[in-house]
């Protein structure tokens, strides 16, 4: 009990007659990196507003860091760091002033505060644009001050709800290996995402759809255990055998990657490759059929209703 | 034709916005109709039923005559009577009284010698509203039926008049307080209100709620640049009410200082819940505006308040700013301390406590 980070039972929230997030029970241990992965509307961000304070849950109960919320909500206040889906800072301040009014904010002891934002600004290699107003930043660099505002404290629990949403792929694995320092220093962190290579990052990983979660654990484990075996096709006229193989019973969805055809196919059948050539209406006999690695998209599509 | 279903379809979409955003759907019926309402009654320039005191040195039968004469010009409305010159002028300094009605002692002599050609009394009158002192002024050549039978056409007048505080009768001294008044609710309100909605649209909000700051930390943090402001603008607007249109600054700079700071308080208290309602700026604005012209017009600035019937009185009463119009013209121009307005003084700290404590209330720190 005490090792956990967040615990959460039965968390419920409705926006009027639209439930949007719907009995949600979490337990997330102190120090790893946890994902929330799932499509726009899941109930990410409404999560993340409910385990932050910042909305109040209609049903069940929420423990962070060992405090109670709704109740405790202002003594967590200083121990987390929540960084916001938008840019939430001051565009017509500097970073440096930004920083300096978080640090006051947090009640950082007036002495530290100078040397904690010019070390932050150097870790983040913001130091070059600390006079510049954060308005003229780019989408990188304002992740990266956005980040360093919210561990300007250092928080022992930080939230992250989709950081990098709006940053190119070279900045946001720069953003990760800064996440990682932040986690090997023991900072619990819980990020929201829809990539599937950031996903695939975490520790741990909850994928929630609809408000539910639909499947937690490892990425590794959610790979292996994942209840359907990976086919993949290639060959010619790809279009038309993906309609031949949805009509197969079984097969629970088919997507094209370039020359190839993705094919899960249900884990019952213990030779899926004798299987699809039996069961397939269309001849597969020009076509190279292997089994593959499961890959995260491969257990996001099993768990949510995308291939329905 | 297809540049006109363009156009036609951004118009629809804009009046499908301006639905959805019911408050300012509102304010666009809600502020011509009520504004309306309110100054076509409010906007009256005759003057009826002003307070004044009435101090009668000779208390006869011919005084009592002349009172009910002028009682019943329904101009003044005597609700207070003095024993002595000292009484009366505290009085009207407190703003009581707008103007005391002095019989001398000798009142029935000069009504039997009417050729000495004597005033019968004297009006001593506030002139720091000049629609209310013409008002008064209007009364000197009334005249006394029952007393001047027979005299035919009286030339001389039937009373003296004095006007204190302002005898030129210049429009700037009793226009320059009320503009402070009038400037500080639209620069105040509209400030705070802005300041904060500003950051609930930016998502600046978000940001800021979930960290320790508590609610009437960051509501007090955000008013305080707004009362130095206001402080700054109280300085220009009499310095350069003074030394460009001569106005007289008779109060002590304490007094103006605070009740201007009552006021600012009040103001800006304002502000702050309209900021808790608004979700946008253009919101904010809106509601300012709906604020400050009830300000202009009821809060006795352009018009007086003697002059407003009695539903338009109750709607002022409850405005911060004709309580700082009468206020401020006390303490500025009659040297009125805050004590001697208690009334104005107590309204504007009850308007900011509960402001405060609603505005607190209603800006929970959730996105709930």
């Amino acid at each position: 009990m005490t090792n956990a980070a967040i615990d959460a039972s039965g968390l419920t929230r409705r926006f009027g007659s639209y439930t949007a997030v719907d009995h949600l029970d979490l337990h997330i241990p102190r120090g790893c990196i946890y994902g929330f992965l799932g499509p726009n509307g899941s109930g990410k961000s409404t999560s993340i507003r409910l385990l932050t304070g910042l909305l109040t849950p209609d049903e069940g109960t929420v423990n962070i860091l060992g405090l109670q919320l709704p109740r405790q909500a202002e003594e967590l206040r200083g121990r987390i760091g929540y960084m916001t889906q938008k840019f939430s800072l001051f565009g017509d301040l500097t970073l440096q002033e930004n920083l300096q009014f978080i640090a006051r904010i947090y009640g950082l002891p007036r002495k530290g505060i100078k040397a904690r934002i010019a070390d932050l600004l150097e870790r983040y290699d913001l130091t070059r644009q600390s006079k510049q107003l954060a308005d003229t930043l780019s989408g990188g660099q304002k992740q990266r001050l956005a980040l360093a505002a919210a561990t300007i404290h250092n928080p022992e629990l930080l939230f992250l709800d989709e950081p990098t949403s709006a940053v190119d792929p070279e900045n946001r694995r720069d953003f990760w290996e800064k996440l990682f320092d932040l986690s090997d220093a023991g900072t619990t962190i819980l990020v929201s995402t829809h990539y599937m290579d950031e996903a695939e990052r975490c520790h741990y990983l909850a994928i929630l759809e609809t408000g539910r979660k639909r499947a937690d654990d490892t990425p590794q484990n959610l790979m292996q255990n994942m209840s359907a075996n990976v086919v993949e096709i290639s060959g010619n006229s790809l279009r038309r055998l993906k309609q031949q193989l949805l009509l197969t019973p079984d097969v629970i969805s088919v997507a094209q990657q370039g020359i190839r055809l993705r094919v899960l196919v249900d884990k019952g059948h213990t030779d899926p490759l004798s299987w699809l050539r039996a069961e397939c209406p269309a001849s597969l006999n020009d076509y190279q059929l292997a089994v593959v690695r499961p890959s995260l998209e491969d257990v996001f599509v099993m768990s949510t209703g995308a291939h329905r | 034709m297809k540049f006109l279903l363009r156009i036609s379809a951004i118009t629809f979409k804009e009046f499908r916005q301006l639905s959805r955003d019911r408050l300012t759907f509102g304010m666009v019926v809600m502020i011509p109709l009520i504004q309306l309402l309110l100054f076509g009654y409010a906007i009256n320039n005759n003057i009826r039923n002003i307070n004044a005191g009435l101090l009668d040195q000779s208390d006869s039968s011919t005084s009592r005559i002349i009172i009910d004469t002028v009682k019943a010009t329904q101009v003044v409305n005597i609700i207070e009577q003095y024993f002595s010159i000292a009484d009366a002028e505290a009085a009207i300094t407190k703003g009581n009284v707008r103007a005391v009605l002095v019989l001398p002692r000798d009142l029935p002599q000069r009504v039997a010698n009417p050729a000495d050609d004597r005033a019968l009394g004297q009006w001593i009158v506030d002139g720091s509203d000049n629609i209310v002192s013409s008002a008064l002024l209007g009364l000197a050549r009334m005249p006394i039926a029952p007393l001047q039978q027979g005299t035919g056409n009286t030339v001389s007048a039937t009373f003296d008049t004095v006007l204190y505080f302002n005898p030129e009768r210049r429009t700037p001294v009793n226009i320059v307080p009320g503009l402070l008044a009038v400037i500080l609710t639209m620069t105040m309100i509209l400030f705070t209100a802005t300041a904060i909605v500003r950051e609930k649209e930016r998502g600046n909000l978000e940001l800021l709620i979930t960290t320790p700051i508590r609610s009437f930390e960051l509501m007090l943090g955000k008013i305080i640049p707004y009362i130095l402001i206001g402080l700054v603008q109280m300085f220009i607007i009499l310095t350069l009410g003074h030394f460009v249109f001569d106005v007289p600054i008779n109060g002590q700079p304490l007094q103006i200082v605070s009740a201007t700071l009552l006021f600012i308080a009040a103001s800006l208290t304002l502000g702050l819940l309209i900021s808790t309602v608004a979700l946008t700026q253009l919101q904010a604005m809106q509601m300012t505006v709906f604020v400050l012209l009830p300000s202009i017009l009821l809060s006795g600035f352009l018009f007086p308040y003697e002059g407003m019937p009695k539903p338009a009185q109750m709607i002022a009463e409850g405005l911060p700013a004709t309580h700082f119009v009468r206020m401020i013209r006390g303490v500025v121009l009659r040297d009125a301390s805050l004590t001697d307005m208690q009334g104005d003084t107590l309204f504007l700290v009850a308007f900011t406590v509960v402001g405060m404590i609603l505005a607190t209330l209603k800006f929970r720190k959730s996105l709930d």
